[in-house]
């Protein structure tokens, strides 16, 4: 009898992992890419690879329910007659009609008036339900220009000019038939049903002296009063936040790779563009160099979560932030208690983001009337106003701990990283040390 | 300064007083305004003249105009004595806009609705992304024209460019002249009855007279493109 041969260990190979072989095995079997929403789900270098300092000898904090420490914020103080003043510095980010459902949007726009701050429309245009809703919105000015009219231009309490989004920089909108009902396609003026792949580029302008000229337009016709942001994807904010201050933008949004879509090429999602992280520095020295920093405000998105995300961004140099995908999850979007549901189309709850099938069992991010009825706009803007005033309690918390009495006031010199890549991007120490990698010398304590 | 020509033509010369005074008094133009025709003199190939008007003016201009003259237009009817920059009457809603001379890139483009007659030639991107908006071109129409259009009608008297129609959905296009080519899924279509008829009728509004419905050829979408196929990619 021979002897036994021990087998070794089956060893999943760290290339090849499960999710790559489905995806291969996916491909083989449809021929099309993989199609998906929300943003980047790969690990980056983000803000939990930063810290806050805090206080002690060498500053003192502030006391938590006693001093006071403001939030308020006002964007577009550059050229509009009428900025906006927001309460809090977290807005909420463009989402279209089509891409969520009426309900979802009404909820955004409950949530985002109870609790002092401003949502913004899509890439569908504006609904009624959402300019009812919304005490301040903000309209967007997108490639495909469906939707748009200057009866609505008129309406909107500012105006976004979209070049970029951080989940697709370069890509165009989708939005697949499924979700094209008969109120997306007479909004956006296109057949029922067809897969809708909209522009990538805008159809008048290219460049940023033909984008100097459009916004000078915008501008006429609303009569000089709406402040102008321009919102780019985190590809080289160097150069493009400098490039939108000299076209004239009141407010830029620098949406980083995290930032969600409502439907985009997967490879596209977790291939293209920068991390949150490593875009807000750069942007905030194109500002410092031209003098405009504070004049020309900075909205950061792109995966953040919660007060800590806040804050850090705002130390950073933003003077606002931008949330999306948490705001759907506020909501009730990939909430476990719908499980069971997920789990019927092949996901789970945390998971889902095949939200071009149109299919949410949320009802969020869908145009079936049933599945729609199931979010209650009222009851769900209360838990986004909710978790919004989480989040601002959260910045307050921080910043008294460091000692501002204003939340814009936090620095950088508040902050220190975990690791170097953080260090290099954030722009901040290394935890424990003064090196900041690419900025200070090789090493030194 | 502005000055008044009679009771009802108001004349504004934009060498003398700013192009924001200017819209911001044709923005207080209203359905019922005692000022129904303007003249604007020494527009020096200006942007964003005359944009977001919201009123039944008729305006003048007198002279060549730069970028997004007429801009998102509703009501008014906008005559441009001389040639128009890039844009013209983009995302025009409804009103009339006609330029005498020549218009550059992207003219009509994304438009709602109204009609833009041009009685020179249109570059490149003529009617990209419209939406609704009726565009007669008297000349040729450059490249890339009607690129991704959704509805409404483009009419062109002389010759088009390549690639027209490119990844078109539902607008209808008319070209006496040459096609240089035709873009992806877009395909030239039978021209029955109704089409002749709605031809005619925008050749009468355009002020054509000497054209015939029956020299126009039509082209539209195959609308082979409108759900993803992969078979299809080499399309795109």
């Amino acid at each position: 009898m021979s002897p036994k041969i021990p087998l070794t260990t089956p060893r999943p190979s760290a290339t090849f992992d499960d999710y790559t072989l489905s995806e291969i095995r996916r491909a083989a079997s449809t021929g099309i890419y993989d199609i998906r929403g929300g943003g980047a789900k790969r690990r980056v270098p983000h803000f939990d690879d930063l810290l806050f300092l805090g206080a002690s000898v060498s500053r003192y904090p502030l006391e938590g329910y006693r001093e006071r420490c403001s939030t308020s914020v006002t964007l577009g103080t550059r050229f509009a007659k009428k900025p906006i003043e927001l309460k809090i510095p977290i807005t909420i980010a463009g989402m279209s009609f089509g891409a969520l459902s009426a309900n979802a949007k009404e909820a955004l726009g409950r949530g985002a008036s109870l609790a002092g701050t401003s949502t913004t429309t899509g890439d569908g245009g504006m609904t009624p339900e959402e300019r009812g809703q919304s005490k301040t919105l903000v309209y967007q000015y997108l490639p495909s220009r469906y939707g748009m009219n200057p009866d609505d231009l008129r309406k909107a309490d500012a105006i976004e000019v979209v070049v970029g989004q951080g989940a697709k920089p370069g890509g165009g909108g989708m939005l697949l038939g499924q979700k094209i009902s008969d109120r997306v396609a007479e909004m956006r003026n296109l057949p029922k049903g067809i897969d809708q792949r909209s522009a990538c580029r805008h159809p008048d302008w290219t460049g940023p002296d033909d984008l100097e000229i459009k916004i000078l337009e915008i501008r006429e016709i609303t009569d000089w009063q709406k402040p102008i942001y321009v919102k780019v994807g985190g590809t080289r904010p160097y150069y493009d936040i400098a490039l939108a201050v000299k076209a004239g933008a009141d407010v830029i949004v620098l949406d980083g790779m995290q930032g969600g879509t409502a439907a985009t090429q997967e490879v596209f999602i977790e291939n293209v563009g920068l991390p949150t992280l490593a875009c807000i520095r750069p942007a905030v020295q194109a500002l410092q160099d031209l003098g405009m920093h504070r004049k020309v405000q900075l909205i950061v998105s792109g995966g953040i979560r919660n007060g800590a995300d806040v804050a850090k961004a705002l130390a950073l140099g933003a003077d606002a932030v931008a949330i999306g995908m948490a705001a759907l999850v506020a909501l009730g979007d990939n909430d476990p208690a719908l499980d069971a549901e997920y789990a019927k189309i092949g996901t789970k709850a945390g998971c889902y983001d095949d939200w071009h099938e149109g299919r949410d069992p949320a009802g969020i991010t869908t145009q079936d009337p049933e599945l729609s009825k199931r979010l209650d706009p009222v009851r769900a803007g209360r838990r986004l106003a909710n978790y919004l005033k989480v989040m601002t309690l959260e910045v307050q918390t921080i910043a008294r701990a460091a000692g501002h009495n204003n939340i814009h006031n936090l620095e950088p010199e508040d902050l220190c990283a975990l690791t170097i890549e953080a260090a290099a991007m954030a722009r901040v120490p290394l935890a424990g040390t003064s090196w900041i990698p690419g900025v200070t010398g090789s090493g030194g304590f | 300064m502005q000055q008044l020509i009679g009771d009802l033509m108001r004349t504004f010369d934009l060498a003398q007083s700013p192009l924001r005074e200017l819209n911001e008094e044709l923005h207080r133009q209203t359905d019922g305004s005692n000022q129904p025709q303007w003249e604007i003199v020494n527009p020096r190939g200006g942007h964003a003249i005359a944009v977001g008007l919201d009123a039944p003016v008729k305006v003048d201009i007198r002279g060549s105009v730069g970028y997004y003259c007429a801009g998102m237009n509703k009501k008014a009817s906008v005559t441009v004595h001389g040639s128009a920059g890039p844009g013209v009457a983009e995302n025009m809603m409804s009103g009339r806009v006609v330029i005498k001379g020549d218009a550059s890139q992207y003219a009509g483009a994304t438009g709602r609705g109204g009609l833009l007659v041009i009685e020179g030639n249109a570059s490149s991107r003529c009617g990209i992304s419209m939406k609704g908006i009726d565009i007669v071109v008297k000349g040729n129409i450059g490249h890339m024209s009607a690129f991704m259009a959704q509805s409404g009608h483009l009419v062109v008297l002389g010759d088009a460019g390549d690639a027209l129609g490119d990844s078109i959905y539902e607008a209808q296009l008319f070209v006496r002249g040459k096609v240089k080519s035709l873009g992806a899924d877009c395909i030239e279509k039978e021209m029955r009855p109704e089409h002749q008829e709605a031809l005619t009728k925008l050749l009468a509004d355009a002020g054509i007279k000497d054209a015939k419905a029956s020299e126009f050829r039509r082209y539209g979408s195959a609308r082979k493109l409108y759900n993803f196929n992969i078979d299809n990619a080499d399309a795109y």
